[in-house]
């Protein structure tokens, strides 16, 4: 059965008398071997140069505040909820009177922990947040982790900085 | 007694610098190996110890020597042993008949710079290159493992195939120069008299044989990742496995300087007078040897360009190619060299037999071999 026009149909007939000497066709080959020696190789020496892997490459996750500082998460549940590989859980918590400059809803994530041992970094808790909280930076990615304690990262090394604000290329 | 002794002390210092330099460029044929494949595959390759990685060869050695130096429980332990050092004793006893130099004179004394010039030069170097499957096969053998042992006995039935062709091809040096010693085959190609315009043929021969004596790709069988794990080093870890490694590259170097002895003139180099009238007979002795060297280094490079080019043959195609292919060349060869030393032109004549080779070849092309119908 044909089912596109793509099919290239190989005939491999008798080698001739050149294709039987081997010479050249070795000859071409060290010559395409040769062109390539001299050529400029394409590595990019990568602990000391980075590529740009775009805007919508996935690295470390943050939690984003608004502009005034204020957390954008209220603890939906909905990321861990999208979480294919049950990496995030949380603890929410009511907002205190006197809190509207810390949280931005009236309920608020106390803990928020990402296990980045088991996190596969495929970005469904960001698609699934409705309060715009949680990203996957596309700049920064996870460092290596040689202690057990070092795998879950809580809010201290999730919530974003003041004074180091998360933009991605493409936002305003 | 006394000239004993110099002669003596000259030969020792002589036969150690060999040694060192075989050494030395055998370990930074490792690094260059690796340098090469980089580039030709446009890569950087190492560089990261020291700079431009030059002292990689060194962290290889630190990492060969560290490793746990495993000997298998049913291995026969003391040829388990004996196999890397045969191997590389071999490899470093060829190059005693390489001719490295002219003479030096230094304090009315004249040395040759050459391990030893025995009248039987070139049947040195045959002898000890076909003890070297020795190493490879009992390594193998002792081994007592399947893989081990079908790689040493591929690695000695292509040696022993390749061996024929390859001293057939020596043959044609011999007639035209009627002598074995390697120091008089140099000799007479002096001035540009090269033998590789004398026996283009021999020559492509000689590189064919000495890339399968030397078990590099395209020939590598013995050693075929891809059907043997390692072949007769699948067993071998630490030093004993750097033995094997350092052994190959020995034996590339040392067959680089046996081919620039035979067809490219051994320490001959454009402009010999003028640098002997220039500085004297000693500096043009010492270019010489860095002549030969280059050449060899120069057929190195070639080994490994070859190596990152070609893939490995099939067994079968190894086999027709050294049997039905290059023994019948060869002897082909023979009798083109022996009518042109009888007409008294060589050269005419070599050239007139390539010609005539590649027209038979295709008249019989033409004639015999059917073609399939376009």
């Amino acid at each position: 059965m044909k089912l596109s026009n793509k099919t290239k149909v190989l005939e491999q007939g008798e080698m001739t008398l050149a294709e039987r000497m081997y010479l050249p066709a070795i000859v071409g080959g060290m010559a395409t071997t040769l062109k390539h020696f001299f050529s400029k190789p394409v590595t990019i020496r990568y602990p000391e140069q980075k590529r740009y892997l775009g805007p919508v490459y996935r690295g470390q996750h943050i939690l984003k505040r608004d502009e005034a500082g204020a957390e954008r998460c209220t603890a939906c549940g909905l990321c861990a909820v999208a979480c294919p590989a049950e990496a995030i859980s949380m603890v929410a918590e009511e907002r205190k009177a006197g809190e509207e400059t810390l949280y931005r809803e009236e309920k608020y994530a106390k803990v928020y922990e990402i296990n980045m041992l088991r996190c596969i970094f495929c970005g469904l808790c960001e698609e699934a947040c409705p309060k715009e909280a949680i990203f996957l930076r596309h700049d920064t990615m996870v460092p290596v982790f040689h202690q057990r304690d070092e795998v879950i990262w809580g809010k201290d090394k999730l919530v974003e900085k003041m004074d180091h604000r998360y933009l991605r290329d493409g936002w305003k | 007694m006394e000239l004993i002794n110099t002669v003596f002390i000259a030969k020792a210092i002589i036969v150690g610098v060999v040694f060192a330099i075989t050494l030395g460029v055998a370990a930074y044929s490792t690094y260059f190996e690796r340098k090469i494949a980089a580039f030709m595959q446009d890569r950087i390759g190492p560089d990261r110890a020291g700079p431009f990685g030059i002292l990689q060869p060194l962290a290889d050695a630190v990492k060969m020597f560290m490793k746990e130096d495993f000997i298998p429980a049913n291995s026969n332990k003391w040829l388990f042993i004996a196999g890397p050092c045969l191997s590389m004793l071999t490899a470093l006893m060829t190059s005693a008949v390489v001719p490295f130099g002219d003479t030096v004179t230094i304090g009315g004394a004249t040395f040759d710079l050459q391990g030893i010039d025995v009248n039987i030069g070139i049947l040195w170097v045959f002898g000890i290159v076909s003890l070297g499957v020795y190493g490879i096969m009992i390594g193998g053998w002792a081994s007592n493992n399947k893989f081990a042992l079908l790689g040493a006995i591929r690695a000695a039935s292509q040696n022993i195939s390749y061996e024929l062709a390859m001293g057939m091809a020596i043959i044609t040096i011999l007639m035209i120069t009627g002598s074995l010693s390697t120091k008089e085959i140099v000799e007479v190609q002096q001035n540009g008299h090269w033998n590789i315009f004398y026996q283009p043929l021999g020559f492509l021969i000689f590189i064919i044989c000495a890339f399968a004596e030397c078990n590099r790709t395209p020939f590598d069988l013995p050693e075929c990742e891809t059907e043997l794990i390692g072949g007769y080093h699948t067993e071998y870890s630490s030093m004993k496995l750097g033995f094997y490694l350092f052994a190959e590259y020995i034996n590339m170097f040392i067959s680089g300087a046996v081919m620039a002895t035979l067809y490219f003139g051994g320490y001959d180099y454009p402009g010999v007078d003028f640098v002997t009238q220039q500085f004297g007979s000693n500096v043009a002795s010492f270019v010489g040897v860095g002549a030969l060297i280059g050449k060899s280094l120069g057929f190195v490079f070639v080994f490994m360009w070859v190596r990152w080019t070609i893939p490995r043959f099939r067994y079968d195609q190894l086999m027709n190619l050294g049997w039905t292919g290059l023994i019948p060349l060869a002897m082909y060869n023979v009798v083109v060299t022996g009518f042109g030393i009888l007409v008294g032109k060589p050269f005419m004549v070599s050239i007139a037999g390539l010609v005539l080779l590649i027209a038979a070849l295709f008249v019989y092309d033409q004639l015999l071999v059917k073609k399939k119908i376009a």
